[in-house]
């Protein structure tokens, strides 16, 4: 009853209703949008990091555990792997660089990422291959760096860097190319360690004084990441450790913007609940006489509010399904650049969020429709 | 002819301030299966608040009201609820009609209510919406219909489940003089066909041609019952046409227990 009722109703309205779907699905649109961007920028952050084959990062002591303020010299690395439970180290250089294009097109500013050949760090390969030494000038670009310059395995690569006062451009050979690795919303470039050493912006002339910014320590067992992440600085003398989660919610700026997106997101669905109760509840004072008028005529109160409830969650998946689909369709038309991603467990969760913005703002018409007496509803007085 | 509906000492009162207001004060009544009967009376004479506990949304203070036998004090909100889809059929002033469904879906909603739509009902809403003049309109929404033809919809739905006892609040209301009568005429014949035992509440002493009993009410009990048709016509249909001047307004100088309405163009006086 409470179904043929609703439906009904639905049908006959469908105007009406529709633009109340239409009001939730583009509240669907912003939602989807603004979690999508979360994901986008917090894969642009920490991409590499997140996907990273380690289990600890090591820091310089007192650097916070910012890998930008972090500086760790090659001598570590024994220590290191000394260290019961480790089973490799791996040095990491971060530094940033410019991708010179043919053809007048716009240069590109990547990450550019040294990393020791076989150790933690170095990115897995989809196509081409690893590097081949510590020196090689070889690069392995990621998805991203591939997908914004059209480079590809084989193709020859125009790093700029600010050396001293100069500028200077250093080919390199594509020999790899990996699926997303961004860090610090930049696509990656990735070179053999010594090879970043000598390409990478510095002030003053190369030295043989090879430093890094952090070290990747993959375990024997990653079960026991929280005891090492504790007696590593214990063993090993001025660094702390993290593992990986700590290591990329300290990344600048990664917190912070995950949190500004996560507030407009809830801020979004209370804007949601709101609506959509006003409009239910301007529908029910509407329909009080002829609900007054049902429930004198024997219909259960049960009946009412199941019919309430169902046309609010009706409306509201329709609306959803209409921003979800809109919301597909316009980002597959946006360029790389545009850094919104739609994860299948972000999206999800943001898609079951919306659909109850209906039955929860929908709550005040259904409590409103259960107190509705047939008796004042129809003016039967005394 | 069957007892169908019997009211023993029913009392509905309220507290207020500074007293208590007695607004039903010992009815007792009785209304054959078959039979039509007229409760009048003027404003605040308790017939509606009468109404409303046969009807069984109003509880009585005390006395006891048995529609077939069944005691409607014993029943809880969901008994009441249940009873009232099943024994009872309503039409009311106004908001008689679900808005988005058809008319011959308007007088199926009773069965689906009960749970008892099937081929033969969805038959019998169709004969009695041909009965009433609505043949050619069984497709259509209440918007699509004059006031007349919803009242008649809400006729047919108030009998289709086959009620024991049927009421009807001011069913003619909104309804000009003479579609008042082709409606209440066409109310009266199905509660004899039918065998139903049916009340109707009116202001229009007019109305009271067609049926079989006037029970009139003022200040919460029986003041006086007229069950001859000679008597009716006589003392009650006669009395109706002295009180109806068009487009008049209240008499200057009328006795203070005297009050005025003016409504769709008629004056009624309630003594």
């Amino acid at each position: 009853m409470a179904v043929y009722l609703s439906v009904k109703e639905l049908w006959r309205g469908r105007g009406r209703f529709l633009l109340i779907s239409l009001v939730i699905a583009l509240i669907t649109l912003l939602v989807l949008f603004v979690a999508g961007l979360a994901e986008g920028l917090g894969s642009g952050n920490i991409e590499y990091l997140s996907k990273i084959n380690a289990d600890v990062i090591v820091y310089q002591e007192n650097s916070q555990l910012s890998i930008g303020a972090s500086r760790i010299d090659r001598s570590k690395l024994g220590d290191l792997t000394r260290l019961d439970g480790v089973q490799a180290a791996g040095p990491l250089a971060f530094s940033s660089a410019t991708i010179v294009l043919p053809d007048g097109r716009k240069p590109l500013d990547v990450s550019l990422i040294g990393v020791e050949p076989g150790k933690p760090g170095e990115v897995p390969v989809r196509d081409g291959r690893s590097f081949e030494s510590r020196r090689a000038n070889e690069a392995v670009i990621d998805r991203n760096t591939a997908l914004r310059t059209n480079l590809k395995v084989g193709d020859t690569v125009t790093l700029k860097a600010v050396q001293g006062t100069k500028e200077e451009f250093y080919l390199l050979k594509v020999v790899g190319l990996s699926d997303g690795q961004q860090y610090s919303l930049r696509p990656s470039v990735f070179v053999p360690d010594i090879t970043w050493d000598k390409v990478r912006p510095r002030s003053g002339p190369l030295t043989n004084d090879l430093t890094y910014n952090v070290v990747a320590v993959k375990l024997d067992d990653p079960a026991r990441t929280k005891e090492l992440v504790q007696s590593i600085p214990q063993n090993v003398a001025r660094v702390e450790a993290a593992d990986l989660v700590t290591a990329y919610k300290k990344t600048p700026g990664y917190t912070e913007q995950q949190a500004t997106l996560e507030t407009q997101r809830i801020f979004t669905l209370i804007i949601g609940v709101l609506v959509v109760g006003g409009f239910f509840q301007i529908q029910m004072l509407q329909k009080v006489p002829q609900i007054g008028m049902l429930k004198a005529i024997g219909a259960r109160n049960r009946t009412v509010a199941s019919a309430v409830i169902l046309q609010v969650t009706l409306v509201t998946m329709i609306g959803v399904a209409i921003g979800t689909a809109f919301t597909l369709r316009l980002a597959a038309n946006f360029p790389v650049s545009v850094p919104i991603v739609f994860r299948a467990n972000s999206t999800a969760i943001a898609i079951v969020s919306l659909l109850l913005i209906g039955p929860i703002g929908g709550l005040v018409s259904v409590r409103y429709s259960l107190r509705i007496e047939p008796l004042k509803a129809l003016g039967l007085g005394g | 002819m069957t007892t169908a509906l019997e009211t023993q000492d029913v009392t509905k009162t309220y507290k207020i301030d500074n007293g208590v207001i007695h607004a039903v004060d010992g009815v007792s009544l009785s209304v054959k299966a078959g039979e039509f009967v007229a409760l009048v009376g003027p404003s605040g004479s308790g017939k509606t608040t009468m109404l409303a506990m046969l009807a069984a949304l109003l509880r009585p203070t005390s006395g006891g009201i048995f529609i077939d036998g069944n005691d409607l004090a014993t029943m809880d909100e969901g008994a009441r609820a249940r009873f009232r889809r099943e024994k009872i059929g309503f039409t009311f002033q106004a908001n008689n009609l679900v808005p988005y469904l058809t008319t011959q879906e308007n007088v199926e909603l009773m069965l689906r209510l009960n749970g008892t739509l099937d081929r033969k009902g969805k038959d019998r809403a169709q004969e009695l919406l041909v009965r009433l003049g609505l043949g050619d309109r069984m497709k259509n929404l209440p918007s699509q219909l004059s006031g007349g033809q919803q009242q008649r919809v809400a006729i047919a739905r108030a009998l289709i489940h086959n009620p024991s006892l049927v009421l009807a609040d001011e069913p003619t209301a909104s309804l000009d003089t003479e579609r008042a009568f082709q409606v209440v005429e066409t109310f009266a014949n199905l509660i004899h066909e039918q065998n139903r035992a049916g009340i109707m509440v009116t202001h229009d002493l007019r109305l009271t041609q067609y049926v079989d009993r006037v029970i009139q009410m003022r200040d919460g009990q029986v003041a006086s019952v007229v069950d001859n048709r000679a008597e009716i016509e006589e003392r009650v249909v006669k009395h109706a046409d002295d009180h109806i001047w068009k487009d008049s307004k209240c008499c200057p100088g009328a006795p203070r227990q005297w009050r005025c309405e003016v409504s769709h163009g008629r004056l009624r006086t309630d003594e």
